[in-house]
């Protein structure tokens, strides 16, 4: 079975699943833009897509795109307009959920795009916030998806870009004054990583096939809590794979 | 021709002087002004302060030519390919000198110009709360529980459209990102457009209109002018040609090399076409909006 599908098929048809039907979804850039497009060809058929480039439409494009901004994202659209509209219903908690990309993770959540070491010389210059921050903070709920590596999911990220749970205590997020709900899923090349109700220390939940629960916690940069009832992450479907496959059909997000 | 009408190169001599603070890339990835940035870096200007929420490639270009004092952005990178080597390069080892970066993310940069469109000193939001970025940007600070964002005021803000007339009446079509924002906050725009077409057309359908007449300095006809980014029903994303210049920009020399090539040793955006092959990434599947009817009595 593992020869069947890439690891990033599986983390999109994953990513997919947390899409509800009705959702209105801050899909973002890459595998997020093709999880979308499985859901709404699956389970989630009224589920829409807002675009921070100022787009929303109910229907996956007729064409591959390598940008949101691409011109079949904008044909058939349900509107097109200026950015500060589509924040506008973030900010109104009227995002259900946001996908946000992320170079660096800790256990809480919290989300690093911006600056690996001191950000006045940093070892690396990340490319930054884009709209990563406003969704972690207006959303209702939020995912991210990332490579598994030490180096990635770390026990305290350098810079925080895009809050999770902050320190990890009870409440942090609603003290501070943060409108949404905080993350729900660390999606990743070997397993899912949850958060518990009301948020805290993320968790593992599933182990994707031929990996280990021993393998995910060597990989992971902290000491990695792991649910009593972990599973093995669902492989993606045979339909699941077809939606993926047509809307990337040369494999430039999901085969490179 | 209107006394707005100019090539390129004239309009950057006029309009975008050293130490000058430019918005560019406002609609995100479509439309982005990469002629209007490749004369910049020609004419070789210097301590520009770039201002926009994602320009794809093209701050990057900016930065690794020197052009660059400061960089007031979300994001500055290859939106397909990710990091941005020329502002690594910048940020981590002065090459080819050090940079300023002042981080926002869509949202704040969005509120940063509206704030400079208004002209009021900041407006407040909750984004941002809890983010680091407010530990970096000193245009950032909280008050009372919400975010302030200090107004942003570029000097020119440059904008590729699908058409404009003489007069710089602009019709832009597909997601605007912070274009309108950008506009009515800088001092002047520079307008380059795929067609200069007649007045009568941009007047049939004064909703279109991007920008009021009296701010637009300058229009420059340039078609292709966004490419490699994507321009609703003209041209698609050239996706290789952000590919290849992600590959070759990991090093400075295979920068100068793709700069020489794109920029140093070509005159102007018309010769620059003439190495690709335009027809293939041309839109050939036309979607025409029903008109709308502005009669009146």
């Amino acid at each position: 079975m593992s020869e069947s599908y890439t690891p990033q098929e599986l983390m999109v048809a994953v990513a997919a699943r947390e899409i509800r039907d009705g959702d209105v979804v801050f899909v973002g850039m890459r595998l997020p833009i093709l999880a979308y497009a499985v859901a709404r060809n699956s389970h989630a058929p009224e589920a829409r897509g807002l675009f921070e480039v100022g787009l929303m439409r109910d229907q996956p494009a007729s064409a591959f795109l390598g940008t949101m901004g691409d011109p079949p994202n904008v044909a058939g659209a349900l509107w097109a307009t200026r950015m500060s509209n589509a924040m506008a219903l973030m900010a109104q908690g009227e995002v259900d959920l946001g996908f946000i990309g992320g170079a660096e993770v800790d256990r809480f959540g919290n989300l690093n795009t911006s600056y690996v070491g001191d950000p006045r010389r940093p070892e690396v210059k990340l490319p930054g916030s884009g709209g990563g921050a406003d969704i972690s903070i207006l959303s209702r709920r939020w995912v991210t998806l990332m490579s598994h590596e030490p180096r990635r999911l770390v026990e305290k990220v350098s810079f925080v870009t895009s809050p999770g749970y902050g320190d990890g205590s009870p409440g942090w997020r609603k003290r501070n004054g943060l409108l949404g709900g905080g993350p729900v899923a660390i999606i990743t090349t070997l397993g899912v990583l949850r958060f518990p109700e009301g948020g805290g220390e993320a968790y593992l939940a599933s182990v994707h096939p031929g990996h280990t629960v021993d393998e995910v916690a060597a990989y992971t940069g902290w000491s990695l809590q792991v649910s009593d009832a972990v599973s093995e992450t669902s492989a993606p479907t045979e339909s699941e794979l077809a939606s993926i496959r047509r809307f990337d059909p040369e494999g430039f997000w999901t085969r490179s | 021709m209107g006394l707005k009408v100019m090539s390129m190169a004239q309009a950057i001599e006029r309009f975008v002087p050293d130490g000058a603070t430019i918005a560019l890339g406002l609609a995100l990835e479509p439309l982005i002004p990469f002629a209007a940035g490749h004369e910049i870096i020609r004419q070789q200007r210097r301590d520009l302060e770039l201002v926009g929420p994602i320009s794809d490639a093209l701050f990057d270009q900016l930065i690794g030519a020197g052009c660059v004092r400061r960089v007031t952005a979300a994001w500055v990178g290859n939106v397909s390919e990710g990091l941005g080597h020329c502002y690594r390069r910048a940020c981590e080892q002065e090459v080819p000198h050090a940079l300023e970066v002042h981080d926002h993310s869509n949202f704040s940069i969005s509120l940063a110009l509206w704030a400079a469109a208004w002209n009021v000193p900041s407006l407040p939001t909750r984004t941002l709360l809890g983010s680091d970025i407010l530990r970096t940007n000193p245009d950032l600070s909280v008050a009372d529980g919400l975010v302030q964002v200090k107004a942003v005021r570029p000097d020119v803000a440059i904008v590729h459209v699908q058409r404009a007339d003489e007069l710089g009446r602009a019709h832009a079509w597909g997601p605007l990102g912070v274009s309108e924002e950008a506009g009515l906050a800088s001092g002047r725009i520079v307008i380059s457009c795929e067609e200069l077409v007649d007045a009568s057309v941009t007047l049939s359908d004064p909703n279109r209109i991007l920008f009021p007449e009296t701010k637009v300095a300058a229009v420059v006809p340039e078609p292709g002018g966004a490419h490699p980014s994507p321009v609703q029903g003209f041209f698609k994303r050239d996706h290789a040609f952000h590919r290849d210049y992600a590959e070759r920009s990991r090093t400075v020399e295979g920068f100068e090399g793709w700069l020489r090539q794109w920029v140093l040793d070509v005159p102007d955006r018309a010769e620059y076409l003439k190495q690709i092959d335009p027809d293939a990434l041309r839109i050939k599947h036309h979607r025409p909006s029903v008109p709308a009817d502005f009669g009146d009595e």
